[in-house]
């Protein structure tokens, strides 16, 4: 099913084979899209939030992409922006972990893997939390466990719902066991949240994988995910090198999750504001533990 | 028992050789040599205490990993009486990778959880390596929600490689089974207990491991990630391992500076495999001095200091707070940080 219609627009035919193209076309200006490998201009991907017109692969977006989409305008308030990791263990791999956070801080323009705040959609105030996977992989370390919790307390105590959007290759290797205690923190979190009542909405992006899924991705009131993301605990990689068996086809893809009874929808980008929109509202409205209503609306 | 001797019990394993041939021969001839074993003795007892006091990490995950090392029931059945074990997730199936049932401590009632190897190919197709599939954790929370309404103090033993990395344990969603339980250990009122005794593999081990304590046994390890994995993600090389094992900082005593764990359990020279009636003891008496301290307290207190004790895992620093409602665009913050 195609999300948008025929695309009525230019697209770069791709009966060249793929190494010519890649000198004609200027970077930047064209990408090709992983899925049909057709190449689009940059002002096609951001109009239709950086999802294929022609085959519908989700790329992924950034956190402030992200944001937006799923915010009413100028509402966002970001919290916690200023916490570093470190170098806790003086980690000693084939680059250095403070070298890496360097990199991953120029490139993205992100202190880490995840931004969290408060915002509102259609008026009723949540709180959110966005992974960002050109972070190191959206890898969880003591900050993103920290700012999880932190953001999950913080709609705890003012009584609003929670929705964290995922992405994760896993755990940050180079903070040892600080990393895997994340999953401990962050659940912990929501298990306060949980018990007074308050909306957990979780939206699975590609990919999101490891301590991520085991631990708050999985732990969702109502459970959305994006087309075709690739969700499990284990690597694929590894169960076919454990195992020796041949995978099912779309083996750990959302789909695959939402035919297993394992998710609760699978949302193509397009409707994601809408259906949490919806969510927000069914989930706050006549909800005793919200303490924070939205303002009524106006008739129309 | 198998015979298994790891490269660096090498120069143990022949003394041990020699005492017993002396011995031997002794005895068939009737010659007296029992000044000869008591200096090899003497030696032997010197050569084990070097070995084991200076085990690299890479050593310790094999310590950690021996097949003659006692698993989750040989403790049980030394430590406690009347265990009586329970069985099923009341969902899908039986997880023979994970046991758990009620049993006295000194005539006290416990639940006991624990990750469960096995000692042979027959044993260990059975217990699938220690390996749980979802089932088991889920049987794993059943039993401790039972305890928790029977308010009777949980003791989890930790000795996993990992959740099983199968396509059924996917399907059935092992990562939403362990969430479900680190959510949900944080609701029991009672006194929780968490001992590694082998091997702490990551997500598989902390799954039933969220408690008051943390202790691990002299020679276990606890790790985020397998040396192998580890290596093989960041090298791309398995042949680094033992770097891999250093830099993780996965050892007992690593783990007690990095105050990961509350407590390290000695064990016997030589390993918990030397003397399994010794390591029993030395581990009855942590548990009896830790759920003493734990029984005292109230189930408000023990709830909240499980989650303090939780939250406040993990090292960052904080600086001066940006006032951007968005965060900028990343080029204007790469200007920003480069400047900075
Ligand atoms: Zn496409």
């Amino acid at each position: 099913m195609s999300l948008f219609g025929k695309p009525k627009y230019s697209t770069i035919k791709t009966d060249t084979p793929a190494e010519d193209k890649k000198v004609k076309i200027p970077v930047g200006i064209f990408d090709k899209c992983k899925g049909c490998e057709e190449y689009y201009h940059k002002d096609e991907w951001k109009k239709f939030i950086e999802v294929c017109p022609h085959c519908g692969y989700h790329r992924q977006l950034s956190a402030q992409q992200r944001i937006e989409l799923l915010t009413d305008a100028g509402s966002f308030k970001e919290v916690d922006s200023n916490l570093i990791s470190v170098d806790i263990l003086k980690f000693e791999g084939v680059a250095s972990y403070a070298d890496k956070l360097e990199q991953n801080i120029r490139k993205t323009g992100l202190n880490d893997a995840i931004v969290c705040g408060v915002a509102a959609l259609n008026g009723i105030e949540y709180a959110i939390g966005v992974m960002d996977f050109r972070f190191l992989g959206a890898s969880m370390g003591s900050v993103v466990g920290e700012k999880v919790a932190r953001i999950t307390e913080i709609a705890t105590e003012k009584g609003i719902p929670l929705v964290i959007v995922t992405a994760s290759g896993g755990a940050r290797m180079y903070e040892g066991m600080f990393s895997l205690m994340q999953m401990a923190k962050t659940s912990g979190a929501l298990e306060r949240h949980k018990e007074k009542n308050l909306p957990y909405i979780v939206i699975m992006t590609n990919p999101t994988t490891a301590g991520v899924t085991a631990s708050y991705a999985s732990l969702g009131s109502v459970m959305l995910a994006e087309p075709q993301a690739l969700i499990g605990f284990a690597g694929p990689r590894v169960i076919k090198d454990t195992t020796q068996a041949t995978l099912p086809e779309g083996f750990q893809t959302s789909e695959f999750l939402l035919k297993k009874g394992l998710i609760d929808r699978v949302t193509p980008r397009a409707q994601l504001r809408h259906e949490l929109g919806l969510l927000l509202e069914y989930t706050t409205t006549t909800n005793p533990g919200i303490k924070i209503k939205a303002p009524k609306k106006k008739k129309q | 028992m198998s015979n298994v001797v790891l490269d660096f019990e090498k120069p143990i394993s022949e003394l041990e050789l020699k005492v017993k041939e002396l011995q031997s021969l002794s005895d068939l001839n009737d010659i007296d040599v029992s000044e000869e074993i008591s200096v090899l003795t003497k030696k032997l007892e010197e050569t084990k205490k070097l070995v084991y006091s200076n085990l690299s990490a890479w050593q310790r995950v094999q310590l950690a990993r021996h097949p003659n090392r006692p698993y989750t029931l040989d403790y049980v059945e030394r430590i406690f009486t009347d265990y009586i074990q329970l069985h099923g997730d009341r969902r899908y199936a039986e997880d023979a990778a994970i046991v758990g049932g009620f049993a006295k401590l000194d005539g006290k009632p416990v639940m006991i959880i624990g990750t469960q190897k096995g000692r042979n190919i027959k044993d260990n197709v059975y217990r699938n390596f220690g390996c749980p599939h979802p089932e088991g954790y889920r049987k794993a929370m059943r039993l401790m929600e039972l305890a928790d309404a029977s308010n009777v103090p949980i003791i989890s033993f930790i000795d996993t490689p990992g959740a099983y990395p199968g396509i059924a344990s996917e399907e059935r969603h092992v990562g939403e089974a362990i969430a479900v339980n680190l959510r949900d250990m944080f609701k029991l009122s009672v006194p929780v207990l968490a001992i590694v005794i082998g091997e702490g593999g990551s997500g598989g081990a902390l799954g039933i491991g969220i408690g008051n304590k943390i202790l691990i046994m002299e020679h276990a390890y606890y790790s985020v990630i397998t040396p192998e994995g580890c290596a093989a993600i960041l090298w791309k090389d398995r042949a680094f391992s033992s770097k891999a094992a250093e830099s993780l900082k996965l050892t007992s005593s690593e783990l007690l500076k990095l105050e990961i764990v509350d407590e390290v359990i000695p064990e016997p020279i030589g390993g918990a495999h030397y003397n399994y009636d010794q390591a029993a003891a030395l581990l009855k008496k942590a548990i009896i001095k830790n759920l003493d301290a734990l029984c005292s307290k109230t189930a408000g207190e023990l709830k909240e200091e499980r989650y303090q004790k939780y939250r406040h895992i993990g090292k960052f620093t904080e600086v001066k707070e940006k006032e951007e409602a968005l965060p900028p665009p990343a080029d204007e913050e790469k200007e920003k940080s480069e400047k900075e």
